[in-house]
């Protein structure tokens, strides 16, 4: 079967997965964001390229930082922008997911960014209206379940190419809860797919999923193992409710063994960069003092975070 | 009426017969096999040239959705698929709404299952009231009523001091108990069976252990018990080892798979697609060969469809949110044909698991083409196909990982007691 | 079709501007032609004000049909565009429309003093009313070809005919 997020040509017509995506598509995108990045530092920073096409920002997960960013690159290439936060408690009243994909295109939507609790439902989105013939409307997923959060690992491709140019020669280590980690699966299908030779995941056992390593990837449980002689350290952020749930005992003996501090990232080779998707936990998945230090490449993340989703939505348009 | 059914190639796998014989029916019964009784004179004949006539199939598992679920299908559009797959004889879970835990339920389901054209249907009492796993049903009263098992259909029984009593209770009146091994826990909230698939699509894995822990439960209360058990709808190869072992040291134990799981495997999820949803989850390639295997080798002793109509509605949402279940009824007797041609077994063989092997699970006396036996029969073409698709289901329920799909063979008719249910031309 | 010297028409238009120039004068290349041409232009010229190059991609009005081309290279505008005169420099003028674009995203950066245009090579078949106040060589081409400027691995400009 077709990867519905391409044309019968190849091109990219919805941004659903790293996975299955080829590299010469992944490396096009970074490279279309480096010129987005200087427009930030204009007077205005605008460019005409969706003008007149309507962005539907579909977020069925409250998250104010990845919309807001979604906003501000749409914005940023003179889209008109509407934002739609569907509580759980609409959808209880009735109306599926379908339904409201249905009635914003009868609004002539162009593009929808979405992001979902279920795993697969960008895809089923994307196949939807391939099959009421809406081709020329573009899915952009900004994270559905755990499956996957395919501009939040392009903008950390970008960061890591910016800082290190050569993929081909590094050692990268992604730390944390990779069980419940949309960003870690897209982080692990990029990195592989660019020619990262070495690619870990780092945690405990009830947080690193089941054959993760048929996915390519060396596992670690202990963490200065884990980092030794690492180029990127990937830090993941950990949420609350883990600690329900039985899979770990406490934020203190998780930050103990599994936080990013000065003494476990001297393991890492000395120029090594460390990145964090955001929001972060100071005190439980990272140190404040690593957070705020010189190895830290947190912030820039965010600056290219929108030209790289600047980049994909004019690649979806112009396709 | 009387009935003769000439030209057609026999296959009847419980009296080892593979031949060029005709078929006498009168009065709903086989009257002979072979050569016309004396005096005979057909009302009808029907003519079987290059047809295949074997015992009408029995699926050890279809939801008719009556009573309770009648939006998602009625006996009407069931019973016509399964008379066009077939299918005549059906035993279906106790999983209705309300459960069959009641004597009442039990009558008013067979009675409104009592038509010419309808499968025998065999239903399947529930083994605790409302299958809450709490207390018992009256079971000698259900059975009077005509269930002919009990079970739980997925509900499982997690306080095992009463799954082992239900046990108990059963066995003093040798009823047969029909359990679905699944650990209420482990895996609780996975969607997928837990490996690389489920781990690169982000899906909520069950693990096999889940399947294995249950069933190890299982297998030893009813050494301890004596009851006679069947495990349905296995889906591991670890959990058929387990099988095989008990049986080995006296257990008395029979288990089917359904029709799903003897073809697809995770993989087929593909693009989370929502059909490829069920329960037990798809398990990967490994799980399906042994299972493949297994029902060859008589390991496992039937296969059944897992009829499980859903609505449309509930599968057109993200794959973890849609109902789990496949239509299955039409298939049963095509993926039978496929799996046999493509693991190189007899016609007999492959028959043999939807007839005579499916009959003798559900404790009954069907499934052949002996003389006196009641004339449920099956006639197809083992060179037609049957293309799956929204239109060609009988269904109400038209999903199925299946669609889409060309399958070897194509029933074109079906007598149940004498009576030709379905027929369609050629 | 006898091709003019490349390198001999950048000394012509140097020699053209040099009298129209201010002291705050910025010389803005459109990538990637007429940033070889402004080059020349600044050399010979030995102006104060570093060049500035622009690659009008995102300004294009064929967008929707086209998409994006796979070589977009950055723009550079090192210098204030606020109150400052531009002249902008192509190699061929041909439509007038990607002298369009790069008056919009100029203005993106600031409002100029004035922008003036100079060209290469003035092709005539203007769809636009976009005017060169400097144009070292107008050239009808024959229908069906492009004019392209080249530059060797030595950096030696030459004009060519391509196939459109």
């Amino acid at each position: 079967m077709r990867n519905p997020q391409l044309t019968k040509n190849g091109e990219l017509q919805h941004l659903l997965t790293i996975d299955g995506l080829p590299r010469e598509i992944l490396t096009a995108i970074l490279d279309t964001a480096a010129p987005f990045t200087e427009v930030a530092e204009r007077e205005v920073k605008k460019l005409p390229l969706l003008r007149g096409k309507s962005v539907f920002n579909l977020f069925f997960e409250n998250s104010t930082r990845t919309r807001t960013t979604f906003e501000i690159a749409a914005k940023r290439l003179s889209a008109d922008v509407i934002n739609l936060n569907i509580s759980p408690s609409s959808t209880a009243k009735g109306e599926t997911l379908l339904d409201t994909v249905d009635n914003l295109c009868a609004m002539q939507a162009d593009m929808f960014v979405v992001r979902h609790a279920s795993s697969g439902a960008p895809f089923l989105m994307a196949q939807h209206l391939a099959a009421m013939d809406l081709e020329h409307i573009h899915v952009i997923n900004a994270g559905d379940g755990r499956h996957a959060h395919p501009t939040q690992g392009l903008l950390d491709m970008y960061t890591i190419r910016h800082y290190k140019q050569d993929f081909t020669g590094l050692v990268v280590a992604i730390v944390g809860d990779v069980l419940h980690s949309r960003v870690a699966r897209s982080q692990i299908h990029a990195l592989i797919t660019l020619g990262v030779p070495e690619v870990r995941v780092i945690g405990p056992k009830t947080l690193i999923p089941a054959d993760v390593d048929k996915l390519g990837v060396r596992v670690f449980h202990d963490m200065r193992a884990g980092l030794k002689d690492v180029d990127v350290v990937m830090m993941l952020r950990l949420q609350n409710e883990r600690m329900q749930g039985a899979l770990l005992p406490s934020p203190q003996e998780f930050f103990k063994y599994y936080g990013l501090t000065a003494d476990k990232l001297d393991c890492a080779r000395s120029d090594a960069i460390v990145m964090h998707p955001g929001p972060m936990n100071r005190g439980v998945e990272i140190d404040s003092a690593v957070a705020d230090g010189p190895h830290a490449v947190i912030l820039p993340q965010v600056t290219f975070g929108i030209a790289v989703r600047m980049a994909v939505m004019s690649m979806l348009a112009g396709a | 009426m009387k009935i003769q059914i000439k030209n057609g190639r026999l296959i009847d796998p419980a009296n080892h017969i593979d031949a060029k014989k005709d078929v006498f029916i009168a009065a709903g019964r086989i009257a002979a096999v072979g050569a016309a009784p004396e005096g005979f004179v057909a009302n009808r004949v029907i003519d079987a040239t290059s047809l295949v006539v074997c015992p009408g199939l029995i699926d050890l598992s279809a939801r008719l959705r009556e009573p309770g679920f009648e939006y998602k299908a009625t006996l009407e559009s069931e019973m016509a698929a399964a008379a066009a797959g077939g299918v005549t004889s059906l035993a279906c879970p106790p999983d209705t709404d309300p459960p069959l835990d009641e004597p009442g339920l039990v009558e008013m389901l067979k009675h409104r299952a009592r038509h010419p054209n309808f499968a025998h249907v065999y239903p399947v009492g529930a083994l605790t009231l409302g299958l809450a796993g709490e207390r018992l049903t009256e079971m000698a009263e259900l059975h009077e009523a005509g269930c002919v098992a009990f079970g739980q259909a997925h509900a499982p029984v997690v306080d095992t001091q009463v799954l082992m009593r239900a046990l108990q209770y059963a066995a003093t009146f040798d009823f047969p108990v029909w359990l679905q091994a699944q650990d209420p826990f482990l895996g609780k909230d996975g969607v997928a069976h837990d490996g690389e698939v489920a781990t690169r699509l982000g899906l909520p894995g069950i693990p096999v252990s889940a399947e294995t822990i249950a069933l190890s439960t299982i297998l030893q209360l009813a050494r301890d018990t004596g009851v006679r058990i069947h495990i349905t709808r296995i889906s591991s190869a670890a959990a058929l080892e387990m099988i095989v072992a008990a049986r080995a040291s006296g257990i008395v134990v029979t288990c089917d798979v359904s029709i799903n799981h003897l073809h697809l495997s995770d993989a087929d999820i593909g693009y989370f697609d929502p059909h490829a949803h069920i329960v037990p989850p798809l398990r990967d390639g490994r799980d399906r060969e042994a299972l493949r295997r297994g029902l060859a080798e008589g390991a496992i002793n039937a296969l059944c469809s897992d009829h499980t109509p859903v609505d449309d509605d509930a599968k057109q949402v993200p794959f973890g949110e849609a109902e789990p279940g496949a239509t299955g009824l039409e298939l049963l007797l095509p993926l039978a044909l496929k799996w046999a041609g493509e693991m190189q077994l007899s016609l007999s063989t492959a028959l043999a698991r939807v007839t005579c092997d499916a009959a003798r699970v559900l404790g009954i006396p069907a499934g052949t083409l002996s003389a006196g036996a009641a004339a449920d029969i099956c006639l197809f073409d083992p060179r037609g196909s049957f293309r799956v698709t929204r239109e060609s289901l009988k269904s109400q329920g038209k999903n199925t990982p299946f669609l889409g799909l060309e399958l070897p063979g194509r029933v074109r008719c079906t007598l149940i007691e004498g009576h030709v249910a379905f027929e369609s031309g050629r | 079709m006898q091709l003019p010297d490349a390198e001999r028409l950048c000394a012509a238009l140097a020699d053209s501007l040099r009298p129209g120039l201010y002291p705050d004068t910025a010389l803005i290349g459109i990538h990637t032609g007429g940033v070889w041409v402004a080059e020349r232009l600044h050399a010979a010229l030995a102006l104060k004000t570093p060049l500035g190059s622009l690659d009008v991609s995102f300004y294009r009005d064929d967008f929707s049909r086209s998409g994006l081309h796979s070589q977009i290279k950055s723009s550079d505008i090192p210098f204030e565009v606020k109150d400052r005169p531009i002249v902008i420099v192509d190699d061929v003028l041909y439509t007038g429309r990607t002298i369009r674009a790069a008056m919009n995203e100029i203005f993106d950066y600031g409002r100029p003093a004035r922008i003036d245009l100079a060209v290469l090579v003035d092709r005539g078949g203007r769809e636009l009313p976009v005017c060169p106040r400097w144009s070292a060589q107008s050239l009808q081409i024959e229908p069906g070809k492009n004019l392209q400027l080249e530059r060797s691995r030595t950096g030696v400009l030459s004009l060519r005919l391509i196939d459109a």
